[in-house]
């Protein structure tokens, strides 16, 4: 599959990996500098599944994103400059300051939303999966939802009736194995996640989550397989996550070692190697563009910090068209 | 002009709704043509049952909620039908959160054309679980827009109406008016009913009485009976719950100098309350005596027919309450 992906596609998966990580790392210090209202919930380690996954998606698909979600839509195309803004709460931000991290949106790329109550995305997917059908176009619609959501009645509704009505949603895991302070192992009796889709009758397919090329693989066969009307497919990629649930808690829960191991599996520079082998990139070239990275986060920072704050008689608009 | 019930009336309203606008569909549980919804409100659209746009859903709150608001969200107009309204429990956070909060939290970047369907109201020994009234409580969930009918009439016009809102809208179907086979006439013409328009169902120059849904019938016979001893009544129907159509209540409450507001529903945080706040809050001084309210009491509706009596609010509480006024 790699094989036929061109270079600049594969030069936009690693240049878009690193421009997530350098919107968060940047997002982390101005939280930790007080500049950021509420809480972030940070995808460091993750940037593998986000990229693999848009980067299979056709330009008028749908997709659900969730609290850990800055990267869906960093590769679906958004300016991170609004992105920032809202995250600082300003007027410039995509929400008009509005909605913050666990609630970014925009229809333009397809972008259904964000959701801060877990799992919400996966009955908010088949509905636009629906609307496609109902109106008979091909369109496909990306669930993304974390390990956490697997528990929740939204999860069962939301696969049951995809499946049931054989809807084109793609459902992807993002399998970090942490629900907040909660693991996978203590909240569930399963060996493999993946046997839950043997409970709607739909394929399950498991897949390392730190290799964006087999995320990328397995999620263009399921696309492939949702377009053509044979209905969703349930992916679990196997991830970790490097930073806490959210910004400032403890972490007391993580073993010894456990988070120097997720960095250890880190999906960038894993990618980069792969890059230099395959002749794609020199390292020249990836050092260019984490600068390039470094330098355009650096000016969306000054764009956020420098963005006013809504204006108080925003409180009072938009609860109604 | 036709005489029609409710249920025709609220089948009449989709049917036409539906041959206007092909992004408007249907989905819900038991809605399809074995039972067309299940007190037959789905009924009367006949043949179109049979069509793709009216989908059977499995038994699955979320679910259905939550595609009616990813439908919504890329274009299309959702009818999103539950059953009995305390179902609405089920899929709470999706009505509550994702639906209602979206226009909001995304700074005016989504439209949320939803309409939820759900009958609601006490009286034919269904107990507590399906006899509720809950609009007190729903209509404190900002973003979201509250239809309770008491005519067939008002039922085709708000139908029409909240479909069309681009802002969700929860239409709330009073099963004791279908069961009770209260009827309307019907122009043949199309007419559109705004939200947030009250009705007087009947004027009066002594007391305002604010009634809602079945109690605007009970309201009605007691005024009759209350004519009989010169008391003449003003029935105001609110008929939308949110947009809450204050000034028609408030000069009513001029004209007469005294309320009493007569809702279904447990006393506190009710809509009875809500109406009583606002009166007090921005109209006391036309006010020539205390406001009075007739509710149901702070308890889940009973299921033995003699209790659900005692639990019901009446005609005889509101006559009482009349003439105890000054």
């Amino acid at each position: 599959m790699a094989d036929e992906l061109n270079r600049e596609k594969l030069t936009w998966m690693y240049v878009t990996m690193v421009r997530h990580r350098a919107f968060e790392n940047q997002l982390l210090e101005l939280y930790e500098d007080g500049f950021v209202p509420g809480h972030i919930h940070l995808s460091q380690g993750q940037e593998a599944i986000s990229v693999g996954a848009i980067a299979a998606m056709r330009s008028d698909d749908y997709f659900t994103s969730n609290h850990r979600g800055h990267g869906h839509l960093i590769a679906r195309g958004e300016k991170p400059e609004r992105m920032m803004a809202e995250l600082l709460g300003k007027s410039t931000g995509l929400m008009k300051g509005k909605g913050g991290s666990m609630h970014l949106a925009n229809l333009d790329f397809g972008d259904l939303g964000a959701d801060g109550v877990l799992g919400t995305g996966l009955v908010i997917a088949p509905g636009a999966a629906l609307a496609a059908k109902l109106r008979g176009t091909d369109q496909v619609t990306l669930c993304f939802f974390g390990d956490g959501c697997i528990n929740t009645a939204r999860f069962h509704e939301g696969i049951n009736l995809a499946s049931a009505f054989k809807l084109s949603v793609v459902f992807i895991c993002e399998n970090n194995t942490w629900a907040e302070a909660t693991s996978i192992y203590y909240s569930t009796n399963l060996t493999k996640v993946t046997d839950r889709a043997v409970g709607y009758g739909i394929p399950g397919i498991a897949v390392d989550g730190n290799d964006v090329l087999a995320v990328y693989e397995v999620v263009t066969e399921a696309i492939e397989r949702a377009r053509n009307g044979d209905g969703p497919t349930f992916i679990e990629c196997k991830t970790c996550r490097q930073r806490g649930h959210f910004e400032g808690e403890l972490q007391t829960y993580r073993a010894e070692g456990e988070i120097e191991e997720c960095k250890r599996k880190d999906p960038i520079p894993r990618f980069k190697k792969k890059l230099i082998e395959m002749g794609v990139l020199t390292e020249e070239e990836a050092d260019r563009i984490e600068q390039e990275a470094l330098d355009e986060m650096a000016q969306v920072v000054k764009f956020a910090k420098e963005s006013p704050f809504p204006d108080p008689e925003e409180t009072f608009t938009d609860v109604y068209v | 002009m036709k005489t029609m019930t409710f249920n025709q009336a609220f089948a009449s309203a989709i049917a036409e709704e539906m041959d206007r606008d092909p992004t408007i569909f249907i989905l819900g549980e038991d809605i399809g043509k074995h039972w067309g919804g299940s007190i037959g409100e789905f009924r009367d659209l006949g043949d179109r049952l049979d069509s793709e746009k009216v989908i059977q859903t499995p038994v699955s709150e979320v679910a259905i909620v939550g595609a009616a608001i990813g439908a919504a969200e890329v274009g299309m107009r959702p009818v999103a039908y539950l059953m009995f309204c305390e179902f609405m429990g089920v899929c709470m956070s999706e009505i509550m959160n994702a639906m209602c909060k979206s226009r909001y939290m995304t700074g005016g970047r989504v439209k949320m054309p939803v309409t939820l369907v759900a009958h609601c109201g006490a009286g034919v020994g269904a107990a507590g679980e399906h006899s509720s009234s809950i609009e007190g409580m729903l209509s404190s969930i900002v973003g979201l827009k509250i239809v309770l009918p008491s005519t067939p009439y008002d039922v085709k016009g708000l139908l029409k109406a909240a479909i069309r809102e681009d802002n969700p809208v929860l239409y709330l179907h009073h099963k004791l008016l279908v069961l009770d086979g209260v009827k309307s006439d019907i122009p043949d013409e199309e007419y559109i009913i705004p939200l947030g328009k009250a009705d007087i169902k009947r004027e009066g120059s002594d007391v305002t009485v604010v009634a809602t849904a079945a109690m605007v019938h009970r309201a009605l016979s007691a005024a009759a009976k209350l004519q009989e001893n010169g008391i003449s009544i003003e029935v105001v129907d609110p008929r939308t719950i949110v947009p809450l159509d204050k000034q028609t209540i408030i000069d009513s409450v001029e004209k007469t100098g005294r309320l009493v507001v007569m809702t279904e529903e447990p006393r506190t945080g009710s809509v009875g309350a809500m109406v009583s706040a606002i009166v007090a809050e921005e109209a006391f001084d036309l006010l020539d005596a205390p406001i009075r309210r007739i509710s149901a009491p702070d308890a889940p509706v009973p299921f033995s027919p003699v209790l659900e009596k005692v639990w019901l609010p009446n005609e005889d509480d509101l006559i009482k309450a009349v003439t105890e006024i000054d």
